[in-house]
């Protein structure tokens, strides 16, 4: 029963990591650019939903649609401002551009809100439910699911709509795309702004339940690393059964040999994927 | 310019002696000293980053491994901390090939991600590992036993002792540039295919620089402990550890010999000042700057200050020319 309890737990977590994850695969398999700030979009997320519901209330809906809003127009402003003019420089500008923008983003943080963890005050969202004795935390069981459908909406976006297309259109050939009347930097500004909104969303979801402070970018950067590479090369489904797997191991970890090694085993898990499948679980060489 | 750089090696040279007769000479000497050690770890970073062009942001690794052996020999079994220096080097080069053979046959940002990854990796075990003191850290010998402890009161014996290994280092980087493997790096660097399609074995020689640079950052790092006789997690393995690594590489000018010299003359004094201005709250504005100038100098001058120049003599240059040709 305590297993299954922890299994559940994994998965919901999974399921926001997943959605964060398909934001970062999103940009990847489109520019084939990581956004090493990506962690510190989630991290702001949590802040935006702290500052609504401090100063504005309302419930998990507004502060949610706020993250996503606001990281929305954050994640396109970078794109147009720093993004597109170091796309095409070299590798040094394109790992510098978004490190020093994490780090710059992480330590105004600091400045900000102090270095202290800090919960979110209890919003309508409390309790747990009993699934056949399965205890689960409502607010992780709301972001779980939230995010989950989430993941999908934006899978869905990308294949089933006329701006999906044009997405993927830019991503394969920028050129041609052009010729085709598409703008190609309105589909990339779209694409980091769907992105940063990601994060966002998923930041507030996570602060619905566990303590944050301006530090936590990092492990959710590299988690996210983990997530995109096991689901194979901008790959959003991908990226979505990976956050399931990498939810669950971390779990599982943190049960069987303490929650201090729980990042340690996925980092350790990135390091083998690269040795043994750098093309990820769904991908082919 | 030979007359320059014989200033600049006079100048470095007679430093630790210029300052003695200032009111805060032995401030200004640990500084000094502070300089040489930032350049040299800026330098080391400098030859798989500036000169392969393959961005490590987790540097930091290797420089833990290199400041945590001396002291770990020091306090499991009593030996001169200078004994775990070649320990520290070998570790750093397993390290080195982990992360290297399996990112360098992937194109993208796999080598950066990764040497991240283990960075953080390496410094979560760190801490909760009783064997190394630890979230607490280790501490060498708090007096000297004999000469080979290399612990002084002064600054001033350090100095050398960091202006020595820079000078080897700067030697061995300038070798390097003319040889095969400095060569074959500027090749990769400017396109990676077209220098595979003209037989340059480029897995390799990406990580015979990285084996180089780790070399190199782990001796910054033992040279770190032994001046600082402590260490920690966080000022071993501390992603701030990379990032000043990185800063004085490319404000200085990644790939180029001086650049991180230059860029360890600036920042360290800089870091210096902000933290005294703002007092101990003054490390986090340091880092929202440094933060700030990574995303400008990616932004607008990839090549750093050297570049910067070089740019603006060719324009000066230029305006003489046309000037000229008017008259």
């Amino acid at each position: 029963m305590v297993l299954l309890q922890i299994i559940a737990g994994g998965l919901l977590l999974g399921a926001v990591y997943a959605l964060f994850s398909s934001g970062l695969t999103l940009i990847w398999g489109m520019m084939n650019f990581i956004n090493f700030a990506h962690g510190e979009f989630v991290m702001l997320g949590m802040y935006v939903a702290l500052l609504v519901l401090t100063w504005i209330g309302g419930g998990p809906g507004v502060f949610g649609l706020a993250a996503a809003l606001g990281l929305f127009i954050l994640g396109a402003a970078i794109y147009f401002l720093l993004i597109r003019q170091v796309m095409r420089g070299p590798m040094l500008a394109q790992i510098l551009s978004t490190f020093g923008l994490a780090l710059l983003l992480r330590y105004a943080a600091f400045w900000m809100f102090s270095p202290n963890f800090v919960t979110l005050p209890p919003t309508v969202l409390s309790g747990t439910v009993n699934l056949h004795g399965i205890l689960l935390g409502v607010p992780q069981l709301v972001a779980g699911l939230v995010a989950g459908l989430l993941a999908l909406a934006m899978h869905l976006l990308l294949t089933r709509t006329a701006i999906g297309s044009q997405l993927l259109a830019v991503a394969e050939d920028r050129h041609a795309a052009m010729l085709m009347g598409i703008r190609p930097d309105r589909m990339q500004a779209l694409a980091w702004g769907l992105s940063a909104a990601s994060a966002g969303i998923a930041g507030a979801l996570m602060a619905l339940s566990y303590p944050f402070s301006p530090s936590v970018g990092e492990t959710f950067a590299l988690t996210a690393f983990v997530v995109v590479t096991m689901g194979g090369f901008g790959s959003v489904p991908g990226a979505m059964l990976a956050g399931l797997i990498v939810g669950l191991i971390q779990a599982l970890s943190a049960y069987y040999f303490g929650p201090i090694y729980k990042d340690v085993i996925v980092y350790a898990l990135f390091v083998a994927l690269l040795w043994f499948r750098p093309q990820g679980l769904l991908g082919t060489a | 310019m030979r007359w320059a750089s014989l200033a600049v090696a006079a100048a470095l040279l007679l430093y630790p002696w210029l300052v003695a007769g200032t009111d805060s000479a032995a401030f200004l000497q640990d500084m000094g000293a502070l300089v040489l050690l930032a350049a040299i770890g800026a330098s080391a970073w400098n030859i798989i980053g500036g000169y392969a062009g393959q961005i490590s942001v987790g540097h930091a690794m290797f420089f833990g491994v290199g400041a945590y052996l001396p002291l770990i020999v020091y306090t499991q079994w009593q030996l001169p901390p200078l004994a775990g220096v070649p320990l520290g080097i070998a570790v750093s080069l397993v390290l080195a090939l982990v992360v290297g053979v399996p990112t360098f046959r992937l194109v993208g940002h796999y080598f950066s991600m990764a040497t991240i990854a283990v960075a953080e990796l390496v410094r979560i075990v760190m801490g909760n590992w009783d064997f190394v003191g630890a979230a607490i850290g280790i501490m060498g010998p708090a007096t000297p036993r004999g000469w080979w402890d290399l612990i002084f009161r002064s600054a001033v014996p350090y100095y050398y002792i960091f202006l020595v290994v820079l000078a080897v280092l700067l030697a061995v980087t300038w070798q390097m540039q003319r040889s095969r493997l400095g060569y074959y790096l500027r090749a990769l660097r400017a396109g990676e295919r077209a220098a595979r399609s003209l037989g340059v074995p480029v897995r390799r020689y990406k990580l015979y620089a990285l084996m180089l640079s780790a070399t190199f950052t782990s001796l910054a790092g033992s040279l770190y402990a032994l001046k600082t006789g402590f260490i920690d997690p966080d000022s071993g393995f501390g992603i701030l550890v990379s990032v000043q690594m990185i800063i004085t590489a490319a404000l200085g000018g990644a790939g180029t010999l001086f650049g991180p010299l230059i860029g360890a003359v600036i920042l360290v004094p800089l870091q210096t000042a902000t933290n005294t201005w703002f007092g101990g709250g003054g490390s986090g504005l340091t880092y929202i700057i440094y933060g700030g100038i990574i995303v400008l100098i990616a932004r607008f001058e990839p090549g750093g200050l050297v570049e910067l120049w070089h740019r603006l003599a060719a324009l000066r240059l230029q305006r003489r020319g046309a000037k000229r040709h008017a008259a």
